[in-house]
């Protein structure tokens, strides 16, 4: 639980995670964060419910796959049902009835990639909603208000977000508002006893300028770090670098959640280069277009090849699907209009995703993550070499070779 | 299978079916309803969804029009479909048609029927048809006929006594090759009773066909048109009274609670549960009250709240149409509507379903108006176990002779 502290300053923010192991190796930590409505072990995948609903699978489902974190959207919520109707139903855990715990993002990214029509400004985000045509305006003070509303038990910072491919002055722009934001969220932030407040450290694919943002954003006593503004169009070599910069200047002691990742790789790199959490739609997104995780990569049910096929996804999988399912007959539901073959595939997709993390924390916990992370590649990508180059310079970056 | 009758009250009948299975130790109540599915799937529910419902029916039915264009598959799969599914332990029905699909009219031939899959037509003559049946190996099927009388607007004596010819024929011609079928040995044909509006010919083919071997009795035809099934049901009552007291009886397309109950009082044993899927697609909720001995205090509150959702109902939307119509019916709210936003209690109050004891009317209605797959998950998990427990209140009823006060409740509730 949050410590108690006095509502004028976070001079004494709590210590929310506490480390279990660290790679002798690597980056790597296992930890864990005691949070408001229970323990997450770190590293910790969390699946993104955005509008106060994990995309066709009940709380109670996602419970049992052993999820202990999700997120929601604060842009969409705020619109719609709005902050208001949320604290009237007990904040969102009263809303969506889900008893863990929830984190949201600020509305920050859903304003530039979503609003076509919107405007920053150094008082907030100017927006017009999709829905009703009306301007609002979206503060850091707005944005923690929401946040405040929803009962989250970790909330992000209102960043200035710009796309991970955009160069020149507007990146500068962006990573000193987002530091000037931060401290109007700080101010903001009506609740410090119940949420825990992240910062998202900016500064695109400029080492100087995520230096500088690290720098300023670490005197600022927050419970966590967020590493934003990547996960968009950028290499993925610039991607790793701007990720290992940032956790080489994060503090220990404190969580470090890379926003927008999850493809299977990119977690197992990203816990190798010194990260906690992550969040991502794609498992659950790509379970709607009936696209099956796997340790090999994916199995895309709806092709024919899957029609007679009568194994399960994944026998090692425990999940409900693999157990009462197989390829076969999925491939033949999601040809239907009965939209319980999503539900299917968005149980499994989750289930791995949780158990790959599960599987990385182990290994780390067992001080063999190393050696885990070179049979992963193996499975994944067969021979070393044809392993991506990125992921292989990144890994060597913190002491694993592969092959 | 032996079906035992406790008791006869008013022309319904109630009592079980036993001995089913292949294992054969499943009993069914009668009257009672069978799960509805779409692809060997209840609609937008997992086996983990499915069975948080309380009181689901022990047999399930399919329906050809799904999987007839999957018959490679499951010849080659040889368990038959029951495990293909991921429903082995439960009884299963293959009825020919979707009664929420309709499809179209004048495909029937003195030598095939069809039906319509995600790809297209399936034509099927009797040896196909049996085909069919044998790589599915369900309990219970539906046997090959002519149900297209009913199709015209005014039927003909001439085409419903084609219809009563051609699925005698058809039904003859099944008979033969399920004998010369080991895999089907264990499945019961069900026999169908066509013969459109026309009452000679109703009565020829409900006497035809009960001198065959079939396990029970399907009444084809009294589902919705614009002529509703109120004009049937003399046809209906007659048709059951050629047809032997113990087989089952089995009507097609009738779904609705107080068209049950019409044609419970007719003879009839098992209905489909489709209507608490059209309810959930139209993003409502089954909220017909089905308590015959309430206490004092709540019949007041009830009838209070019934009167006050029939204030908001549209009028023109309310209509005392068959199951088939889309429209909303008096049974049911619509999640929808604006005044649900912030309306913090559940679907029903008292209701034990998953959805009534986890969420609110308001979180429905945002999942509605955001279009989240949630919605249908919850709406089908609350409407199938309202429903579900409607017939467990008709066998109470009938069992302490209480069913002219369930009849009552309902028909007020029907307008």
């Amino acid at each position: 639980m949050a410590a108690v502290v006095s509502p004028t300053s976070l001079e004494s923010a709590p210590r929310i995670m506490r480390l279990v192991a660290e790679c002798s190796r690597s980056r790597a930590r296992a930890g864990e964060l005691r949070l408001p409505h229970g323990p997450v072990a770190t590293p910790v995948f969390m699946p993104v419910g955005t509008q106060a609903t994990m995309k066709g699978i009940t709380a109670e489902q996602l419970d049992a796959l052993g999820c202990r974190i999700c997120l929601g959207n604060t842009y969409h919520l705020g619109l719609r049902p709005g902050p208001e109707l949320i604290q009237k139903a007990r904040g969102l855990h009263g809303f969506m009835n889900w008893p863990h715990n929830l984190l949201t993002d600020s509305g920050g990214f859903q304003m530039v990639s979503l609003v076509s029509l919107s405007e920053v400004t150094e008082e907030g985000v100017r927006f017009r909603s999709p829905y009703d045509g009306d301007e609002t305006l979206l503060s850091p003070e707005r944005s923690v208000e929401i946040q405040n509303a929803l009962g989250s038990d970790i909330i992000m910072q209102l960043d200035d977000v710009v796309s991970s491919t955009v160069t020149g002055p507007r990146v500068e722009e962006a990573m000193y508002r987002s530091i000037r934001w931060l401290d109007r969220c700080i101010a903001a932030h009506q609740r410090p006893d119940k949420q825990n407040l992240f910062a998202i450290i900016q500064g695109g694919l400029d080492a100087d300028l995520r230096a500088t943002c690290l720098e300023e954003m670490t005197k600022r006593d927050v419970p966590g770090f967020a590493i934003g503004g990547l996960s968009g169009g950028e290499s993925k070599g610039q991607f790793w670098r701007m990720v290992a910069l940032s956790t080489s200047r994060l503090p220990k002691d404190k969580p470090r959640y890379l926003m927008g990742v999850g493809y299977a790789t990119d977690l197992v790199v990203c816990v190798a280069l010194g990260c906690d959490m992550f969040d991502c739609v794609f498992p659950t997104r790509t379970a709607r277009f009936g696209s099956a995780l796997v340790p090999t990569g994916n199995l895309p049910l709806k092709k024919k090849q899957y029609e007679k096929d009568f194994r399960p996804i994944d026998p090692e999988c425990a999940c409900p699907t693999c157990q009462k399912h197989s390829r076969a007959f999925l491939h033949t539901l999601l040809h239907s209009d009965n939209t319980a073959a999503l539900h299917h595939l968005t149980v499994h997709n989750i289930a791995y995703q949780l158990r790959l993390m599960s599987a990385v924390r182990a290994s780390i916990v067992e001080k063999r993550f190393p050696d885990f992370v070179r049979d992963f590649m193996c499975t994944m990508y067969g021979d070393p070499t044809l392993c991506p180059s990125w992921a292989t310079e990144a890994l060597a970056s913190v002491g694993i070779t592969l092959g | 299978m032996k079906l035992s009758l406790t008791k006869v009250v008013n022309g319904c009948r109630l009592g079980k079916i036993k001995n089913l299975g292949k294992t054969g130790d499943c009993t069914m109540d009668i009257p009672g309803c069978l799960l509805y599915t779409k692809t060997g799937s209840a609609p937008h529910l997992t086996h983990h969804t499915l069975h948080k419902i309380h009181g689901v029916p022990a047999m399930a039915q399919l329906t050809l029009s799904s999987l007839a264009e999957h018959h490679e598959v499951l010849a080659e799969y040889k368990e038959g479909v029951g495990k293909f599914i991921g429903m082995p332990e439960s009884l299963l029905y293959c009825s020919l048609h979707d009664p929420v699909s309709p499809c179209p009219a004048g495909y029937v031939t003195n030598k095939s029927v069809s039906v319509w899959g995600v790809g297209g037509r399936v034509e099927m003559t009797a040896s196909k048809f049996m085909a069919i049946q044998q790589a599915l190996q369900p309990d219970w099927f539906q046997c090959l006929s002519d149900g297209e009388a009913t199709c015209d607007e005014a039927t003909s004596i001439k085409r419903a006594r084609k219809s009563v010819d051609r699925s005698l024929l058809f039904l003859d011609n099944c008979l033969k090759l399920q004998e010369e079928s080991e895999v089907l040995q264990e499945s019961m044909i069900i026999g169908v009773i066509e013969g459109g509006d026309v009452m000679e010919e109703r009565l020829r083919s409900a006497r035809e066909t009960a001198k065959r071997p079939v396990g029970g009795f399907l009444l084809d035809g009294f589902q919705g048109t614009p002529t509703t099934l109120e004009t049937r049901l003399h046809l209906l009552s007659s048709v059951t009274a050629e047809l032997p007291e113990h087989k089952p009886r089995l009507i097609c397309g009738v779904s609705q609670p107080d068209e049950v109950l019409e044609c419970i009082e007719r003879g009839v044993d098992l209905f489909e549960s489709f209507f608490p899927y059209l309810a959930t697609e139209r993003g409502c909720a089954l909220t017909f009250s089905f308590d015959y001995q309430p206490i004092p205090e709540e019949t007041l509150l009830q009838q209070n709240g019934t009167q006050e959702e029939g204030k908001y109902v549209d009028q023109t939307k309310k209509s005392k149409t068959t199951s088939c119509n889309r429209e909303m019916t008096s049974f049911e709210i619509n999640l929808k509507e604006k005044k649900y936003q912030e309306d913090f209690d559940p679907l029903v109050r008292g209701c034990p379903c998953y959805c009534c004891k986890n969420h609110t009317r308001a979180y429905i209605h945002h999942l509605l108006v955001t279009n989240e797959l949630l919605a249908g998950v919850l709406l089908m998990m609350h409407n199938f176990e309202h429903y579900f427990g409607f017939f467990q209140a008709i066998r109470e009823a009938l069992k302490s002779d209480q069913l002219a006060q369930l009849k009552e409740l309902i028909h007020r509730q029907a307008s």
